[in-house]
């Protein structure tokens, strides 16, 4: 089988994320940058599904900037074959990053039984790129998946919607994946994979190598800001429990006659 | 001024109540609105009060469940001929999956889970946020149209006021042909509840719950005042809460209008997720908390005592 995952690297979920000086983006300079965290169940999900079926192979796909290959080299640590490296900006947006992807999975030559990627990356948050580019490539798609089984070509998919509900897909490859926490528990990078990880192929493309271009663009961001601060609301001391009644009832006043929300 | 079309979903009795917001901003405009299945009487009457000069109401085989290719293809069928600018929906579950999918069978783009937008000289502007909220920004859309935008629930609020229009019902019948994916099955939640996205109030329990079973005074209060009962990371990745109820950067983020924070410290992630909710209450042991930065009212206090004299204090207002 022919297995893709689809990386993107982002913001570390502790970093302090500030606009850029004109407003055109966010400060990068001093930014922790990891794995999307949703893209470890994806790379995961490929490796158990490489080790159940012989022969495959998993060749995962980034598209970015090359200041730090935290992503790639994680992937590929995990356990993961090969990799394409799409060169570009961190602001691309997900119809330049869907098409990219696919001119990449075009190059390599292989044509994917099955592609996996996040359900979101938790920079932008669009959650855009896994149906963009199943829609590209004419495959159907299934997003937000905790649950996977493939068997004799079918694949069998939980789909968690609102109110904790599963939608249950069966599905003949090819299928986009796009993975969810809970799906599995992804694998933590060993030594020696970290340093067989160096030695694996990685192939650099540009965004023309991959016929993308400015006009490919479809959304244009501006200003930059930090959302407003709140002023300090009421706090209340209500360790001593002679005080907490009292506490209690002043604040499901204000809920109702100052916040009008009960 | 544009043309505009807006999908929504239908529930039992009615449409989801983020159509309605959607159409209240849309004032001045030409709008349609589309939907997939069967249409409430009370849908269609609200759709019509609130600015819905035509509904498409699409039926065919293999639209009796959700699935992204027969859904997109419908909705394409109806925008083929509408000479439409725009198409807006709803951010949930359904429409996040399917904007997408449809923007892409278009060429189009899109701007995801705005929580703000005006339509100066027709013209869509909108505010998002980025980085799960740490940041926001300003989002405009170019390329081929229709021009596609998702907003998210209980952001922009219902319309104090509205206007009315025709609401013509047209009943389109569409061919979506084979569909690859399909729903074989749905399996239940344990929530019958409205989910977090589109929750009104919300109580969230963090690793000071210390147990899944004690997230049960949280649901006793849930159920007086009609809440839904969220969870932090770290109770989460303890094991107390499925990721379902996960409230932050990793899992969801919400807005509503009133955000309980119990035993939750306030890590930056999950701020994130719920900084938007209009009030917020925590309840915490340690003073300086983050969480009580946010919070519109803050009580240091244990929450296995306070939890329950707010329950009973609730109820007495019920």
């Amino acid at each position: 089988m022919n297995i893709f995952v689809c990386v993107k690297q982002v913001p570390d979920t502790e970093t302090k994320v500030t606009p850029n000086g004109d407003g055109t983006f966010i400060e990068t300079s001093s930014i922790k940058w990891i794995m999307n965290p949703y893209d470890e169940f994806a790379v995961e999900q490929a490796l158990l599904l490489k080790a159940a079926n012989a022969g495959s192979t998993v060749t995962v796909v980034r598209v970015g900037s090359t200041q730090d290959t935290e992503a790639l080299r994680t992937a590929l640590a995990m356990g993961a074959d090969e990799a394409i490296l799409v060169e570009g900006d961190d602001n691309l947006d997900s119809y330049m990053i869907a098409k990219a992807i696919k001119g990449g999975i075009e190059k390599s030559g292989k044509t994917p039984d099955i592609i996996f990627t996040g359900k979101q990356a938790i920079d932008d948050d669009c959650l855009q790129v896994p149906q963009l580019l199943a829609q590209m490539l004419d495959m159907p798609s299934v997003s937000v998946v905790v649950g996977f089984d493939h068997a004799d070509g079918k694949t069998t998919l939980k789909r968690e919607v609102e109110g904790g509900a599963l939608e249950v897909y069966e599905v003949t490859n090819p299928v986009l994946v796009a993975c969810n926490k809970g799906l599995n528990t992804p694998r933590y990078a060993s030594l020696p994979g970290i340093m067989k990880a160096k030695r694996k192929p990685l192939q650099n493309l540009s965004l023309a190598d991959v016929g993308v271009s400015a006009d490919d663009r479809r959304v244009k961001y501006s200003n930059f800001q930090l959302p407003p601060e709140k002023p300090p609301g009421k706090k209340y001391d209500a360790m001593d429990e002679g005080k907490q009644a009292e506490v209690v009832a002043e604040v499901v006043q204000l809920l109702r006659n100052e916040a009008k929300v009960i | 001024m544009s043309k505009i079309l807006v999908f929504t979903e239908t529930t039992d009795d009615n449409v989801k109540s983020v159509t309605l917001e959607i159409l209240g901003r849309l004032s001045g405009q030409e709008v349609d609105v589309a939907c997939i299945g069967n249409l409430p009487e009370a849908g269609a009457k609200a759709l019509a009060e609130h600015g819905a000069a035509n509904i498409h109401k699409i039926t065919g085989s293999g639209l009796e469940q959700y699935s992204p290719e027969g859904y997109s293809k419908a909705l394409k069928s109806v925008i083929d001929n509408g000479g439409y600018d725009y198409v807006m929906a709803g951010s949930t579950s359904l429409g996040k999956d399917l904007l997408p999918r449809l923007a892409g069978s278009l060429d189009a783009g899109m701007a995801s889970e705005v929580t703000n937008f005006t339509m100066d000289g027709g013209n869509f502007a909108g505010t998002r946020p980025l980085f799960a909220g740490k940041v926001l920004a300003k989002v405009e859309i170019q390329g081929p149209k229709p021009h596609f935008v998702t907003v998210r629930p209980n952001a922009l609020g219902m319309p104090e006021s509205a206007n009315g229009a025709a609401g013509t019902v047209n009943e389109v019948s569409a061919d979506v042909g084979e569909i690859k994916a399909a729903i074989k099955e749905i399996v239940k939640g344990a929530s019958e509840k409205v989910d977090l996205t589109e929750a009104n109030i919300i109580i969230s329990g963090g690793r000071a719950m210390k147990n899944a079973e004690n997230f049960k005074i949280l649901e006793d209060c849930a159920n007086v005042i009609g809440a839904t009962v969220g969870a932090s990371r770290a109770a989460v990745d303890s094991g107390f809460a499925p990721h379902a109820m996960q409230v932050g950067q990793t899992g969801k983020t919400v807005a509503p209008s009133l955000y309980i924070a119990c035993g939750i410290s306030g890590a930056i992630q999950h701020l994130a997720g719920m900084r938007t909710s209009k009030v917020i209450v925590a309840v915490n042991t340690d003073p300086d908390a983050p969480i009580f930065t946010k919070a519109d009212y803050g009580i240091v206090g244990d929450l296995f005592q306070i939890v329950p004299l707010l329950t009973e204090e609730f109820k007495k207002m019920m």
